[in-house]
């Protein structure tokens, strides 16, 4: 049985009688790995597994005392009064915000500078950026939270006439720079992702540089834009020094950004060191962890799934050389369809 | 094989023995001090004084709060809590629960000043005057003779005892105002460090800090007692002789009663070397 197809001359292992190897004929060795690597793939599983029914016991007795909706929707947080209460709409709109305008600043901005270095600058620009950028994510999440102390706070103060210049809005600034190299990488792995191919057939059917980029190179590139995107806003999500040190801790309901405002974050560093183990106050906080918890992972699994599609794309993608062709028998069986069908020579 | 097994053995035992004897000229003894910001400096001062004088100790000093120093009391997780202000009877309780009967020294005193920036006109408040401007309910410092400008309140966090003791004595007014708390739009800040830079920045801002933070980058208020007493400032003297209001004790929680090490070195505090470091930080002494 020949697999070997018409479009190409280059015999696959199946032609040469190479069995892929079946249960029985497994190796103890190959089975010992196999072992292990399930092994510790499930002992991965089994500890995020563990981390979140842990989050859900120490929390959900709160709910004996109060009902979940007050307790997510209500907006006084009054942990050491007498009686104590536990709502946490702020702190919910608080990192809502932050986060929302951190991305607004931060994708527009990485995204183009993506593109400039994935498309536009020569290699020793490119050189010079990559690094640079690699400096900028290895900074400590406090110096941003000095330089705001020191420096941007005062300056927003002045500048916009606010009475204080600890606001959300200092924070998504100093967070969008933070978050910015995480954005440029993968937008730029997304894009250098895209086989020239797509390029060089756009250009050749005349469209313009800037078309070929919105058209092709862009949409080509989403998923893996789209991951960098998400696991961004996981981290913006998840910064608890910077926002601790410049949002302002205000613990009342945010109605703009440009307010002192406390994060889910900021709160559980202030407070969770303070709570008497088993109290009200201990739980409630690690409801609000939990919250906290169970948005960062659905925020991965979104983006594991866009990332997988950027994977698989570029998989697939990459089947114009001959290195696609080898690969996938699959792929190069339609390319020699395709290419049959409008009659081209081979 | 065998020879080399006892070989080994022998070796180890040698170095344990030799170890355990060397050492027992002097027992080594580490002391962990977690709680209150206001008196992390002071606890670093009097740990690097008492190390040098006893070789054989160690003592670790973290701030955090007083209300972390008393958790981690509780918890046991630290020799001695430093709090700036007096422990819970739930706290107490809490204690005895784990097993602890916690011991209350008094190590110094301290008052709180109020401080602003020092290009605000005002100069001096009434105890109510301050309590209504936390509640959030004097929003503009012209209603207390200053500019026409919003005013900014710079609090410390929950975990701070300095939090706890502000909002007793100011915001409540000593209490009386059981149910009064800090106004929605006050900020609650995680350091003292960071009211400071606040305060020293923003015109408009007025904060609460330990008298040994006062820097020349910030004013501290003169508070009078009610309309007809006379303004204080905060200092050593005025909280010494009692006439500044917003002073208190500063504590050392301890799980029981102190013991050996830990005795001494409480003995040494309140002593003669103690007090001198609680002065020199600007706090004021115990007797």
């Amino acid at each position: 049985m020949s697999r070997i197809s018409p479009a190409t001359a280059e015999p696959t292992l199946l032609d040469l009688g190479v069995r892929p190897p079946t249960a029985n004929r497994r190796l103890a060795s190959e089975r010992r790995a196999r072992l292990a690597a399930t092994a510790a793939g499930a002992a991965l599983v089994a500890v995020v597994a563990l981390i979140v029914l842990f989050m859900a016991r120490e929390s959900l007795p709160l709910l004996t005392r109060m009902s979940i909706w007050r307790f997510l929707t209500g907006r006084h947080w009054y942990p050491v009064s007498s009686p104590p209460v536990f709502e946490i709409l702020p702190f919910i709109v608080a990192s809502g915000l932050i986060t929302v305008f951190s991305l607004l600043f931060a994708v527009p901005v990485g995204l183009a500078t993506a593109v400039f270095i994935a498309e536009m600058a020569t290699p020793r620009v490119r050189g010079v950026i990559k690094p640079l950028l690699e400096l900028l994510a290895g900074v400590p999440s406090i110096i941003y939270g000095l330089v705001g102390l020191a420096i941007l706070a005062p300056y927003l103060r002045t500048l916009l006439s606010l009475p204080s210049g600890l606001t959300g809005l200092t924070a998504a600034l100093l967070l969008a720079v933070m978050i910015l190299p995480t954005i440029v990488s993968m937008a730029d792995e997304a894009l250098r992702a895209v086989p020239r191919d797509y390029r060089d057939a756009s250009l050749a059917l005349g469209a313009t540089q800037w078309q070929t980029l919105t058209k092709v190179s862009l949409p080509a590139a989403a998923s893996g834009v789209k991951a960098g995107v998400l696991l961004a806003t996981g981290r913006a999500l998840g910064e608890t020094m910077l926002v601790l040190m410049v949002a302002g801790g205000r613990i009342s309901l945010p109605t703009g950004i440009a307010q002192p405002m406390r994060t889910i974050t900021a709160t559980l560093a202030t407070e969770v060191n303070n709570a008497a183990y088993g109290s009200d106050h201990y739980r409630a906080l690690f409801g609000l962890g939990f919250v906290l918890l169970l948005v960062t992972l659905a925020l991965s699994v979104v983006a594991e799934r866009y990332a997988d599609r950027a994977r698989r794309q570029a998989g697939l993608g990459g089947g114009g050389g001959a290195a696609g062709r080898r690969r996938q028998p699959r792929a190069q069986l339609k390319l020699g369809a395709a290419r049959r069908q409008t009659g081209g020579d081979s | 094989m065998a020879s080399r097994r006892l070989t080994g053995m022998a070796l180890v035992l040698v170095l344990v023995l030799g170890g355990a004897l060397l050492s027992g000229c002097k027992q080594k003894i580490t002391l962990d001090v977690r709680g209150s910001d206001t008196m992390v400096n002071l606890g670093a001062a009097w740990a690097e004084e008492y190390m040098a004088a006893n070789k054989n100790v160690t003592i670790a000093v973290q701030g955090g709060g007083s209300g972390t120093g008393i958790s981690a009391l509780i918890a046991k997780n630290c020799n001695i809590a430093q709090a700036s202000r007096a422990i819970k009877q739930s706290e107490i309780d809490q204690g005895k629960a784990a097993g602890l009967n916690i011991k209350e020294v008094i190590a110094a005193f301290d008052g709180v000043a109020m401080v602003v920036h020092p290009t605000n006109p005002v100069n001096e408040l009434t105890l109510e005057q301050l309590s209504l401007i936390l509640r959030g309910e004097i929003t503009n410092w012209k209603d207390v003779g200053g500019n026409d400008t919003a005013i900014v309140v710079a609090s410390r966090d929950t975990a701070s005892g300095t939090h706890v003791f502000v909002k007793e004595l100011v915001v409540q007014m000593r209490e009386t105002l059981k149910t009064a708390e800090y106004g929605p739009n006050v900020q609650f800040l995680p350091s003292t460090a960071a009211i400071v830079t606040e305060v020293s920045q923003n015109p408009n801002a007025i904060g609460y800090v330990g008298l040994g933070y006062l820097k020349p980058e910030i004013r501290a208020l003169r508070v009078k007692n009610d309309a007809n007493a006379p303004a204080i400032a905060p200092s050593v003297a005025t909280v010494k002789d009692k006439s500044y209001v917003v002073a208190r004790p500063l504590f050392l929680y301890l799980p029981g009663e102190p013991t050996g090490g830990t005795k001494d070195y409480i003995d040494w505090i309140l002593g003669a070397k103690g007090q001198e470091i609680v002065t020199k930080l600007g706090f004021v002494g115990v007797k």
